[in-house]
């Protein structure tokens, strides 16, 4: 479970098999996994490969593009952080590395994001150590 | 392939209530298991394997406890709100193997009057894909808001098609007074209702109603004098669908699994199917579960919702008794799904009757279709 902020936003609760992925967006960067064995590209980061088992995945730097796979545009969530936050955008993009996340697509008016619009990677700073990685289209 | 021995349904009951404050959500269990035994024409003390959901972790035996049972096979899948119907076909498997011979299924919620925000709130838990999840804002309704939104872009499905769900679902509870919601709607009524997560409109969505229901499972031939004429479990079968690792299609759902392993394993066709129940937490839940099912192409539900065939009279009727769009939503409907199929088969729906109804196929939907959800489909019909 996420913690809370105080915005009231949850916050990623950070484990072991994520550590390095949150350590990454704090740096602004992002990274996706790959598996050393078969090679598939896998999101989100976990220990083991979905498809073959195998573990110690390779880390690998997104080129941070993207395009909205899909999205919708939120103006009811009654939870504390987001009940002021509305609306907002919430999307899965496509990466350029092929898997699709779950994200936020920011800085432009929620009715303006189609699908197939590129976008690029941006951190909102949520604490001093966390930032999650939300998009916005490409300038 | 069956369950290795013939078994039926012989008793169900919906808790008529939609609104009981004055209610817990054990008394609801406990008057909707009173309801199914006596419909069944059973006692409590027949009971030999309890099911049940939407409780906590280790509700079931709190529950137990509180009904005093003593069953030899107790299941708490929990798979969302598809679980009850996952369940008939647990109780069937566990029949058919001889863990017990009475089944009592159980439901009951009172997440209106406790002001559930079941839809808009968050409610989200500890497991790991939550901290990749949580911090955008998902809510149930934004989750299927994302499968919307690509269906409608992949086949260009309509929000006027979307409502056509929900105006024939509208109809539907028209005919049941039980029903929360009961005067006619039109497409434009739907489209002229606020926007709760782009392109979902409020009359996109399920209700919020408190209620329960019961079901009671056992042998054809336990059922053979018994009160009601028995429904025979044809088929049964579930599967599950989530993010794929990043790889996930967002307009394929769970059905498309169970869908067809449930027909076979019944041995029915799409054409002897009589009426479908269908999960309507939301009106694209309902299109693209038809498209799943297979009773039209992949990217034809939006036109086959519209031509008049899912309503009483059309060709596939669904969800007669007005759905969770109309009719009652405590949080998980897919109890309700078996008992209206189990009532028609019956022949006991009067106005709102199908006609010479003798296979019914019921389809939960669990979850969130964005996110992850559970499929499970049960094809039942009539001696």
């Amino acid at each position: 479970m996420a913690e809370t902020k105080a915005s009231g936003k949850p916050v990623p609760r950070v484990d072991e098999e994520s550590k390095g992925y949150w350590e990454a967006c704090a740096r602004h960067e992002l990274y996706v996994q790959r598996c050393r064995d078969c090679g598939t590209v896998r999101y989100y980061p976990r220990a083991l490969c979905p498809t073959c088992l195998a573990a110690d995945p390779e880390w690998v730097l997104s080129s941070g593009r993207g395009t909205v796979y899909t999205y919708t545009v939120t103006y009811q969530n009654l939870a504390p952080g987001f009940r002021e936050s509305v609306p907002y955008v919430l999307a899965y993009v496509e990466l350029e590395e092929g898997v699709r996340l779950l994200t936020n697509i920011v800085d432009c008016a929620p009715d303006a994001v189609r699908i197939g619009m590129p976008v690029e990677v941006t951190f909102d700073d949520l604490t001093a150590d966390t930032s999650i990685p939300k998009f916005r289209p490409v300038s | 392939m069956g369950f290795g021995r013939q078994v039926v349904i012989a008793g169900v009951y919906e808790h008529p209530t939609r609104w009981a404050p004055e209610k817990t959500q054990y008394r609801i269990h406990a008057e909707s298991a009173r309801g199914a035994l006596a419909d069944a024409g059973l006692g409590i003390g027949d009971v030999d394997g309890y099911f049940t959901s939407g409780v906590s972790q280790m509700g079931i035996l709190s529950l137990a406890d509180y009904l005093n049972l003593q069953p030899r096979f107790l299941d708490s899948t929990s798979i969302g709100g598809s679980s009850f119907v996952a369940h008939v076909t647990h109780a069937a498997a566990a029949i058919g193997a001889g863990l017990c011979e009475v089944a009592l299924i159980t439901y009951g919620s009172t997440a209106a009057s406790e002001r559930f925000a079941v839809g808009t709130g968050g409610g989200f838990g500890g497991d790991p894909p939550d901290q990749f999840e949580a911090a955008y804002g998902p809510t149930v309704v934004g989750a299927y808001a994302l499968a919307a939104q690509r269906h409608m872009h992949a086949y260009g499905t309509t929000s006027e098609q979307l409502a056509q769900v929900a105006v024939t679902t509208r109809r539907h509870a028209g005919l049941n007074p039980a029903a929360k919601f009961r005067d006619p709607i039109a497409v434009d009524d739907v489209l002229a209702s606020r926007i709760v997560s782009a392109p979902l409109h409020l009359l996109d969505c399920c209700i919020i109603s408190d209620g329960g229901g019961a079901i009671v499972v056992t042998t054809a031939e336990r059922a053979r004098d018994l009160r009601r004429p028995p429904v025979y479990v044809l088929g049964g079968a579930e599967a599950c669908c989530h993010t794929g690792a990043g790889h996930r299609d967002l307009t394929d759902m769970a059905a498309s699994q169970s869908g067809p392993r449930a027909m076979s394993m019944a041995g029915v066709g799409h054409a002897t199917v009589d009426m479908c129940m269908i999960y309507d937490s939301f009106t694209i839940t309902v299109v693209m579960t038809l498209e799943a099912l297979g009773f039209c192409g992949r990217g034809e539900g939006g036109a086959f919702v519209s031509e008049g065939r899912i309503g009483l009279g059309g060709a596939l009727p669904i969800n007669t008794d007005g759905g969770g769009l109309s009719s009652n939503h405590p949080g998980m409907r897919g109890i309700f799904l078996v008992i209206e199929a189990v009532k028609q088969l019956r022949g006991e729906c009067g106005v709102r009757q199908v006609p010479d109804c003798r296979i019914a196929l019921c389809h939960g939907t669990g979850g969130t279709l964005g996110l992850r959800h559970s499929g499970a489909t049960l094809v039942l019909g009539r001696g």
